[in-house]
């Protein structure tokens, strides 16, 4: 047996529930996660099946409307949001920066406690009967028509968004006062100026979904019209709330996406990451510009001409800091010693799903297209190619990589290799097709549709089982390797950055004697390859 | 018994812990600037359009209640600055009964505060429990009232949360005064302060519009 490290340290529950260690909080989020993807993986399958056919042959519509608000709600504030700043971010914030833990451990436990209720909340109201609102809550059907369980729904989200806040303060507070001696702000891993940028958001929009949804609850519960047009109340100030928080939210999915395919597209290519101080402004550059586009969700909602064409320009504005992340990280390929291990793979991935996702989010950008875009599967395929194809694929490029640093040991090359082609190949058959339905008409959140959009309808049917083989691929090999694979090195890598530094998995107290940082990082070309290997 | 270390083994310092924990305060009070910020949104847009209703349900608030708890308030802020200000091992006793007294105003606020609202409910102006408002402006009235008691109640929350906080700094304070203290009751404080600010652009926007032209 090794020496102690932080999993081996007690074996107790209580050492895991009362815990105040970043490493074990991100295992625990690691553990929640899984938990809540099947469920809304499970609501996407049968939405899928209903879909195979022309017909309503396996749910009404009614419980079709349940279906894919439970997918939202729970892939976007009980997965999506939460996925790599809780699980990996929690984990390597401090390691990356050398430090002893985040700068407050039981804030992060107790952000843990706060989303497990907000959780368990929104899982009651499912269980309940479901929600038939849609993820967006849109008044006035949310506020004075729907018969489902819409406040404890809210309630869920609501709470869970204390958990987003106090994760985003603890990380913003981290990175500022508790970065190693000579650990500057250029020297900072590029994964940690993305989840700074992810944190700003979280902190700064969430309480306005929270004050948004506390007046829709309040306007259920007491009768009361805030958003009712019959007593002068006006459902788009509704909307501008809610997109307000929610399309800052899609760069909370998106960005701590980048930030990790920053780290892959380095390692595995050998080199540094190519203009480092432009990718890490462009982090800030997209939660800054990001929170004046929400208007764009709106274009048809009879907002005024001047504010669509103000919102359609900035929606252009936003894409620029995005392409100088594709651009940097095509150039950090160029003339790399380019290896393609799995992790690089899904960063692989990453790049050519989120360029296909982003360049149609500017047809979205669009006023005239969207006109005819709107709420069609051509704004569904966009969306999921940016939060599935991008996010989804970097959590698990980012999760294969430091897998050996979190529970060190080392998973099957073959098998993980296998899983990020088949993931790849089904997100594609899943959701190219959607493109082709929405730009042919077929709307969204309907479970019948005309029989000319059969083929691809199941063409898409047919990736998503393949995805969802994909998906639970890595379920079965990382699970083996946890407890049966070869033990890790330190560094299996042969990366730079001061995570690797330590052992793997690291000791409770993360690094023996405090580090200290005397260089840039990504140097994987310079002296560090001379340097012999930990393992 | 062993002596517990002065500070998590995640900082460096006394000082170093201190400023830390004074960051996380600073982006909590950040983040709920923005949760007011929504609802004053909200009561912007309303209010311009329907700038007759709002002054009309301004004038049935009770501005007396509302002034009185604004100098409350002050007082109770002013109170806590103080033991902040005097804050030292020397001075326990006058630092105990300065955050008590500052709770005690909260409290009185509190108490006031239900007061003005049993003379709403008296005066049938609660939407959605019971409100009755004749004439052509009683749709925005009632937004304004919806937007009132939202707002107040939000705020009175954050004032009992407040409450407890300085009543539990008084009380562990008394007992051994160390710098975590002083860290604690100086991030207590900024809290305490914010909640305050937050209720002089509350009384600005509940009680004033519509008094100097009626």
């Amino acid at each position: 047996m090794s020496e102690p490290n932080y999993l081996t340290t007690d074996y107790t529950l209580q050492s895991w529930f009362l815990t105040t260690d970043h490493k074990r909080i991100a295992i625990l989020y690691f553990a929640s996660l899984i938990f809540f993807f099947f469920i809304g993986g499970a609501a996407a399958t049968a939405i899928r099946i209903e879909l195979a056919t022309p017909q309503a042959d396996l749910v009404s519509s009614d419980v079709y409307n349940r279906l894919f608000t439970m997918h939202g709600i729970i892939m976007v504030w009980f997965f999506l949001i939460p996925s790599i700043p809780n699980t990996l971010g929690n984990f390597l914030v401090p390691l990356m920066i050398g430090a002893r833990d985040l700068a407050f451990p039981r804030l992060n436990l107790m952000s843990w406690y706060i989303f497990m209720l907000g959780g368990c909340t929104t899982l009651f109201a499912i269980l309940a009967g479901g929600i038939d609102t849609g993820w967006t809550f849109y008044t006035p059907f949310s506020t004075l028509y729907s018969n489902s369980y819409v406040i404890v729904a809210a309630a869920g989200v609501f709470i869970a968004g204390f958990s987003s806040i106090l994760t985003g303060l603890n990380f913003i507070v981290t990175i500022h006062r508790l970065r190693a001696p000579g650990l500057t702000w250029y020297r900072l891993p590029l994964f940690l100026w993305s989840l700074y940028a992810t944190s700003v958001i979280l902190v700064l929009a969430t309480p306005v979904l929270a004050v948004t949804l506390l007046l829709i609850a309040t306007e259920r519960f007491f009768g009361v019209g805030i958003f009712d047009p019959r007593i002068g109340g006006d459902p788009l100030l509704f909307q501008h709330l809610f997109w307000f928080y929610s399309h800052p939210a899609v760069y909370i999915m998106i960005l701590p996406g980048m930030g990790v395919v920053n780290e892959l597209v380095s390692c595995f290519s050998r080199k540094p990451v190519f203009g480092y101080k432009f990718v890490a402004w462009a982090s800030l550059a997209i939660a800054a510009v990001g929170f004046l586009v929400w208007g764009h969700h709106m274009f048809v909602s009879g907002q005024s001409l001047i504010a669509s064409l103000v919102f359609s320009f900035m929606s252009f504005v936003v894409a620029v800091p995005s392409a100088i992340k594709v651009f940097n990280w095509t150039a950090t390929l160029h003339k790399g010693s380019i290896h393609f291990d799995a992790p690089m793979l899904y960063a692989l991935a990453f790049i050519g799903l989120f360029t296909i996702g982003g360049l149609t989010g500017l047809f979205l950008a669009c006023l005239a297209f969207d006109v005819h875009a709107t709420d069609t599967y051509f704004v569904v395929a966009h969306f999921h190619y940016i939060m599935v194809g991008g996010m989804v694929t970097a959590y698990f490029g980012g999760l294969h990589y430091w897998w050996p640093k979190i529970t060190g040991r080392l998973y099957s090359e073959y098998w993980a290799r296998t899983a990020a082609v088949l993931i790849f190949f089904g997100f594609n058959l899943t959701f190219f097709p959607q493109f082709i339905l929405g730009a042919e008409g077929m709307p969204r959140r309907y479970h019948v549709y005309p029989p000319e959009f059969q083929v691809w309808n199941v063409l898409s049917s047919g990736g998503a089982a393949i995805l969802a083989v994909a998906y639970l691929l890595p379920m079965f090999y990382l699970g083996y390797s946890a407890f049966f694979g070869a033990r890790a090195p330190a560094n299996p890598w042969n990366a730079p950055g001061l995570e690797w530094q330590t052992s793997s998995p690291p000791p409770e107290e993360n690094f023996e004697t405090q580090p200290v940082v005397t260089r840039e990082p990504y140097q994987y070309n310079e002296a560090f390859e001379a340097e012999p290997q930990n393992a | 018994m062993p002596e517990p270390p002065a500070f998590a083994s995640q900082f460096v310092s006394v000082p170093h812990r201190d400023h830390t924990a004074e960051l996380g305060m600073w982006l909590f009070i950040a983040t709920e600037v923005l949760l007011f910020g929504g609802l004053l949104l909200a009561y912007f847009v309303y209010r311009h359009a329907f700038p007759q209703s709002f002054a009309e349900g301004s004038r049935h608030t009770d501005i007396l209640i509302g002034t009185i708890n604004t100098a409350i308030l002050l007082t109770s802020s002013f109170l806590v600055a103080w033991a902040v200000e005097v804050f030292s091992p020397a001075t326990v006793r006058i630092v105990t009964w300065l955050l008590v007294g500052a709770a005690c105003l909260g409290l009185v606020f509190i108490a006031l505060k239900g007061i003005e609202y049993s003379g709403e409910y008296d005066e049938r102006l609660v939407p959605g429990v019971d409100f009755q408002f004749g004439g052509p402006l009683a749709n925005g009235v009632q937004l304004f009232f919806i937007f009132y008691f939202v707002a107040t109640a939000i705020h009175a929350v954050h004032m009992l949360i407040g409450i407890c906080l300085l009543l539990v700094l008084a009380i562990i304070g008394r007992r051994a005064p160390t710098t975590r203290h002083h860290a604690a009751l100086h991030s207590a404080a900024l809290y305490w302060h914010f909640v305050d600010v937050v209720w002089i652009f509350l009384f600005a926007l509940i009680y004033l519009p519509g008094r100097a032209s009626s």
